[in-house]
């Protein structure tokens, strides 16, 4: 009984719920600290980040978890949702639910629908193309002796003349020697080229920027009543529950804050 | 506040013959209600005056009339008990309100506490959670021994004593946006889990609590909070996540 107990009732999908949502709290701080790199750092600095992220083998394992408990989350929460309307069939004529809990409370499926739309645009925009899509490559221009060329920049510091016969790209990213058919050198994918001409795109730019900014407001109030949520569905309500909320509530407004400013940055300084 | 002493009202008062039947939100004018009545009184005057019409009066719970038995009920206005705080029904006044007003009546909305007439609603979902395991067994052989006769830390015991002042009137389903009964559980599993007495059963108690609540049809907690705001007794959130614990450790080991 206890088995099924942790799976299929009422708590256990809370449980689930309140733990997915925490790991997803712990990727959100993660990924903005990565993404941050796209005003504190330069573009290569941005694509080595982007090129140990999508090959180490321990962030591989925290990528798929972090796959799982979204996916996990949504479909958690739409049970639930589903569960909790069916739980009562006749509407109040007069209901005044402000006097007693808070907006992000009572709409928590709804916040959480919006979110989900958005990584997955989100998703289709970057992370797919990082990992699906022929992507630009990093390139430099150097100037010598006044003549200014083009360089791959490759992955062991080195340079690669860009347009010259003797090289080709194979298999997206590789260099190989064009006459003896062997690889030589990798080259970075340029996805901070990628980021900032979506922001900075004359037709779709400034859209994206303001959808961007938007669904960060509706992930602070996902975030300012779902952190402090997870710990009492977990059972932690205690002596440390008001510095929970105090944090939670710094989180949910700085985090999503942090990341609204990317694009309007990138944006804004074109 | 009104000041006036006595203040004519407009009611919206949801009708309905009985479980089958459909029901309805009608219109209702009552004047003369003094504002020092309590909220039952004042329906006690309305359906007087539907009874002096020759109508059928408006059936309603009550019993106590003090704010200890739980069976007054009501969404008054959209909250439910009213809009106050820490009261239920019967200790609602209509000071509260004002001359002119329309007051909204609804009884509470839940699947599992289906309408049986008017404002009544069937709250035995309550009473079969606590059939549960809502109890200590005690062997009543004759010789059983005093309570005090256990040693208890003064906290808990004052714990458990806020969480068994819950009257089981089911203001915190009513208020839930999930119609969740997960602080009336909450407060009978803290009652017990804190007590020595209660200790021995608490495993097979909130496994068992908990599966009759979901078989009820009760919602799931969201914690908005709503319900402690709502609740007559002032029972806190802390008790759901006492329930959140001990549910997770008894699966854990049962």
């Amino acid at each position: 009984m206890a088995k099924s107990a942790l799976l299929k009732s009422s708590l256990a999908k809370k449980y689930w719920m309140a733990l997915t949502g925490l790991f997803l709290c712990l990727f959100l701080a993660g990924h903005l600290a990565g993404n941050l790199q796209l005003i504190f750092g330069d573009a290569l600095q941005f694509n080595k980040y982007a090129l140990f992220m999508t090959t180490n083998p321990a962030v591989k394992l925290l990528s798929y978890l972090t796959y799982i408990s979204i996916i996990f989350h949504a479909i958690d929460g739409i049970m639930l949702a589903i569960q909790n309307k069916k739980a009562r069939p006749v509407a109040y004529a007069m209901n005044n639910p402000s006097g007693n809990s808070s907006f992000a409370s009572r709409n928590m499926a709804v916040l959480g629908t919006v979110i989900l739309v958005f990584i997955a645009t989100h998703m289709v925009n970057f992370w797919a193309k990082m990992h699906f899509s022929q992507m630009p490559l990093q390139k430099t221009t150097i100037e010598f002796q006044g003549m200014k060329n083009d360089f791959y920049i490759t992955t062991d510091g080195g340079y690669v003349p860009v347009n010259d016969p003797a090289y080709v790209i194979k298999n997206k990213t590789e260099i190989y020697d064009a006459n003896v058919n062997l690889k030589i050198k990798d080259a970075y994918k340029d996805l901070h080229k990628i980021t900032f001409d979506f922001f900075r795109d004359a037709k779709w730019g400034l859209p994206f920027t303001i959808f961007y900014v938007l669904s960060m407001i509706v992930l602070a109030f996902h975030l300012l009543h779902g952190f402090q949520s997870a710990f009492q569905s977990l059972g932690i309500n205690n002596k440390f529950t008001p510095a929970i909320k105090l944090f939670g509530k710094l989180f949910a407004i700085i985090v999503p804050l942090l990341f609204a400013i990317i694009p309007l940055y990138i944006h804004f300084t074109k | 506040m009104a000041s006036k002493k006595n203040i004519n009202i407009n009611l919206k008062v949801w009708r309905q013959k009985n479980a089958k039947a459909a029901g309805s939100m009608e219109s209702y004018k009552l004047d003369n209600v003094s504002t020092d009545s309590s909220f039952l009184e004042m329906m006690d005057q309305l359906n007087e005056q539907l009874v002096a019409e020759k109508k059928e009066p408006i059936a309603f719970d009550h019993d106590c009339r003090e704010g200890i038995c739980g069976m007054c009920s009501m969404y008054i206005n959209g909250r439910a008990h009213g809009p106050d705080t820490g009261i239920t029904t019967c200790q609602l006044h209509m000071r509260m309100f004002n001359d002119g007003d329309t007051i909204f009546v609804e009884p509470w909305r839940s699947k599992a506490f289906p309408v049986i007439k008017d404002l009544v609603v069937d709250r035995s979902a309550f009473d079969r959670i606590q059939q549960a395991g809502g109890f200590v067994s005690v062997n009543t052989s004759g010789n059983t021994i005093d309570a005090n006769t256990i040693p208890v830390p003064k906290a808990d015991a004052d714990k458990a004593f806020e969480a068994a002042a819950c009257i089981g009137c089911g203001a915190c389903v009513a208020t839930c946006k999930n119609g969740s009964a997960m602080l009336f559980v909450g407060a009978k599993v803290s009652q017990y889990a804190l007590l020595p007495q209660g200790k021995v059963e608490a495993t097979e108690r909130v496994l068992n609590m908990v599966r009759q609540m979901d078989e009820e049809g009760f919602g799931n907690c969201t914690n908005t909070g709503a319900c402690e705001i709502e609740c007559p007794k002032g029972i806190s959130l802390e008790n759901i996540a006492r329930m959140n614990r001990e549910y997770l450790k008894a699966s854990l080991i049962k």
